[in-house]
């Protein structure tokens, strides 16, 4: 590591630091709820969450926590993305990993929910 | 920073030897080299638990004696340990492999009964897993 | 920047490594490989989460749950069920049979704590500098190197409360601003990591599991007070806490953190460890200088104290880790936060090891003035069943009993030295109706027999004598007027002891007689051990004694 030589360059280093220890902190922004129970898993889950890592790691945001579930009982959907943000729950189907990445550049990063590829809404549980 | 410590340099010492102690010429190539009294080293060498003017095992097993331990029956484990080894406290095995110490409080209270062998901690010991502790620890697999 | 969508949290604490961690760490990284997810899941080893006794624990984010007591053969159902499929292992779980997924942050054991000083232990992987620093580490020294002056700093710490969490209690800010006073053209800064105390182990988790939090303090202390050296001095029976100290002051070496110029300011601390050698006496301040310096650890006369004149001879602030590990906690956020903690006198928290007969021991960090009650039975969830409390023990060979009837005590500083005890450096041993309260005095009186420099009289013949005479107790050979004589010895020994080893000596004794008289009586009235630990011969239990397997 290299000598730190300012109070300016210690907060710096301490802001980037602070998002790698984000998933520890509990609470985040997002939450990315993916299917992964066995039709899940069959019908591509895997690669879908693979895609969204990646995504996520090019834009830089970390402020999300991705969170695997069982079966989300959507099974003619799958795989199903669930995004919880700012009190709402929507739940993406038959998401593919190109799917994915407009999803997080569109709804997690700008805001704006993909409505054609929406299949449910809840509220927080 | 102040050179080292004469403790320091003990320790040193001692880490060093195969039998895991401070002979007396090691002594005095410490007292020549520190322009320290012999005497004076020995006064600190042996008001010190850890270190040991005789010579020692190549492994040196410390079970805990406090009261957290002695609560959890340490008793038995140093009597299984005895038995093992055919030694008693502060002894060697005859073919030079284990020292049986007690020692003070290792702070492993809430896995007691606890010791330490070297520097590996073993924590809710039973007196049934002992033999093949010693075991494994003389075939050099931990 | 890399993102780990899950981050497995492994207790690298001594106790959960001497339960097995290492092995179940092992089969972990085996099946991790094994299912290619090396690259989504974050394995980070980390220091003690507390639960020391259903180690090894494993913590799982972003869900929040614990894994207790896993195995190696575990680790498979861990990353199939948990990692790869999103199904947590409920029956591997602590609280797993609640309905909704038992995040950490609900379970009573942690619940109840209020975590300052072990802020970071369990969270952060301490052999990691840049974790500290996420978790605002070296902000308070930056914050006191170009925002305040070395008097602002003692002032602060004056202003907070801050009591030595070591067993004495003084207030850490008078002892820096005495220092700060001195004129010399050099000055030392000491952590006493000289944790002797058995049964406590505060010290060794917060070294093992936040090094840096330590580090902090100390160079804080340094601009405060004009030092530009500091000592650690650590025991010998604790080489992991040594380990971790050694990375740590090399990272923040590295980092500019420690050494020259830190942070391009004027202030240069450098820090040094120094090991112990199997002396519980060097914890005393005195004698652990004099062994610093390479001499016996033979305490000396007070005064000159060692802020007047300590280390070789200059004015050295001696504090202890638990101590440290508050000051980057107060010069950060105030004076004032301490105080929302803790009672006036003792503002703040406290870290408990509660070990003994209680169903979760580990440690445990509280509000000072939170009863004792509390932390037995909320925290610790009490005594296990079909036992019930008799007493627990505080303070280590330097502290008393506190029986049943005074289990509402707010454990602080000034209750606890009211019945008998003392605080101590955070030793708690809970006891059951099977402990023998003779047993227990003559346990710890032999311990500082032992531990006796054997330098004063009073202190070295003294304890010994008691000792025999709890010793013919213990065998059924009490005779009538031997209480009296071990009250009036604890007394004089008190009185008139050199140093505080000697001084408290006494105190497990004078306070089991002060509840539990009439086990002594029984021992010696009646040749009898009203819990059957002690062998008697000739007694009224010796039938039973004589079946129980000798060591």
């Amino acid at each position: 590591m290299d000598k730190i030589k300012s109070i300016e360059e210690l907060r710096k280093l301490r802001e980037h630091a602070k998002q790698s220890l984000k998933t520890r902190q509990g609470e985040a922004k997002v939450k990315i709820l993916i299917s992964m129970g066995t039709v899940g898993i069959a019908a591509g889950a895997r690669d879908v969450l693979m895609a969204i890592i990646d995504e996520l790691e090019k834009r830089n945001f970390t402020d999300a926590q991705i969170i695997e579930r069982g079966s989300l009982g959507l099974d003619l959907e799958e795989p199903v993305v669930a995004i919880d943000m700012g009190g709402e729950l929507i739940y993406y189907g038959k998401v593919t990993p190109e799917m994915a990445r407009t999803i997080v550049a569109q709804h997690i990063i700008n805001g704006q929910i993909v409505s054609d590829w929406v299949i449910a809404k809840g509220n927080k549980k | 920073m102040k050179e080292r410590s004469l403790i320091d340099k003990l320790h040193e010492v001692q880490n060093g030897s195969k039998e895991n102690y401070i002979s007396k010429s090691e002594a005095l190539k410490v007292s020549k080299r520190s322009k320290t009294p012999l005497a004076e080293i020995y006064g600190v060498l042996t008001f010190y638990t850890l270190f040991s003017e005789k010579p020692r095992g190549k492994h040196i097993i410390r079970v805990c004696r406090s009261l957290s331990c002695h609560m959890a029956d340490a008793n038995k484990i140093i009597g299984k340990l005895k038995e093992t080894l055919g030694i008693n406290v502060g002894e060697t095995t005859f073919d030079k492999e284990f020292t049986l110490e007690e020692s003070s409080c290792l702070g492993m209270c809430s896995v007691s009964p606890a010791l330490m062998i070297d520097d590996i901690p073993f924590g809710n010991v039973e007196i049934d897993e002992i033999p093949e502790i010693i075991k494994k620890v003389k075939g050099g697999e931990l | 920047m890399k993102i780990f969508r899950i981050h497995a949290l492994i207790c690298a604490g001594a106790q959960c490594l001497a339960a097995g961690g290492n092995g179940f760490e092992d089969a972990l990284k085996a099946e991790l490989k094994k299912h290619d997810l090396d690259e989504e899941v974050s394995l980070v080893e980390t220091g003690c989460m507390g639960a020391c006794q259903l180690g090894p624990l494993l913590v799982v984010y972003p869900e929040g749950v614990m894994y207790t007591k896993v195995k190696p053969e575990d680790a498979k159902e861990i990353v199939e069920e948990h990692f790869l499929k999103g199904r947590p292992v409920r029956r591997l779980m602590w609280k797993g049979e609640k309905a909704e997924l038992p995040n950490l942050s609900e379970i009573p054991f942690f619940a109840k704590q209020t975590k300052i000083v072990l802020r970071n232990c369990g969270i952060i992987n301490p052999e990691d500098i840049n974790e500290y620093i996420a978790q605002d580490g070296y902000e308070a020294l930056s914050k006191a190197l170009f925002e305040m002056t070395p008097q602002d700093v003692v002032q602060v710490m004056k202003d907070s409360g801050l009591r030595g969490r070591g067993g004495a209690g003084f207030p850490t800010g008078l002892k820096w601003e005495l220092a700060f006073k001195q004129i010399s053209d050099q000055k030392y800064i000491i952590c006493n990591a000289d944790e002797g105390d058995p049964g406590a182990y505060m010290d060794r988790s917060v070294l093992e599991g936040d090094p840096h939090s330590v580090l902090e303090g100390m160079a804080i202390a340094g601009y405060a007070t004009g030092a530009s050296k500091g000592y650690i001095y650590v025991r010998a029976e604790y080489p992991l806490a040594v380990k971790r100290l050694e990375v740590a002051i090399k990272q923040a070496k590295e980092a500019g953190l420690l050494g020259k110029n830190i942070l391009g300011s004027s202030f240069s601390f450098d820090i040094e460890l120094r090991m112990g050698a199997g002396a519980f006496v060097c914890g005393e301040e005195t004698a652990l200088i004099n062994s610093i310096e390479g001499n016996r650890g033979e305490p000396k006369k007070k005064p000159p104290f060692p802020v007047v004149k300590g280390l070789f001879g200059k004015p050295t602030v001696i504090n202890n880790v638990e101590t440290l590990a508050n000051v980057p906690v107060v010069i950060e956020k105030g004076s004032k936060f301490l105080r929302q903690f803790g009672t006036e006198k003792s503002p703040g928290t406290k870290v408990f090891a509660l070990a003994g007969k209680v169903n979760i021991t580990g440690l445990v960090e509280v509000p000072l003035g939170t009863p004792l009650r509390t932390i037995v039975f909320d925290i610790g969830g009490g005594v296990p069943e079909s036992h019930s409390f008799k007493a627990a023990q505080t303070g280590g060979p330097s502290g008393g009993v506190i029986p049943a009837k005074h289990l509402d005590v707010p454990m602080d500083y000034e209750n606890l030295p009211a019945l008998g005890t003392i605080m101590g450096s955070g030793g708690l041993i809970v006891m059951d109706e099977k402990s023998c309260m003779v047993d227990v005095a003559k346990f710890f009186l032999k311990f500082t027999v032992d531990e006796s420099c054997g330098k004063c009289v009073p202190c070295r013949e003294g304890t010994k004598q008691m000792l025999e005479i709890l010793e013919h107790i213990s065998n059924g050979k009490g005779e009538k007027g031997d209480i009296e004589k071990l009250e009036k010895m604890g007394n004089l020994i008190k009185l008139t002891s050199l140093c505080g080893l000697g001084q408290t000596a006494p105190n497990p004794v004078l306070s089991t007689i002060r509840y539990f008289r009439d086990e002594y009586e029984e021992h010696i009235n009646n040749k009898s051990c009203p819990s059957n630990i002690c062998k008697i011969e000739g007694g009224k239990n010796e039938r039973k004694v004589a079946h129980r397997q000798t060591a």
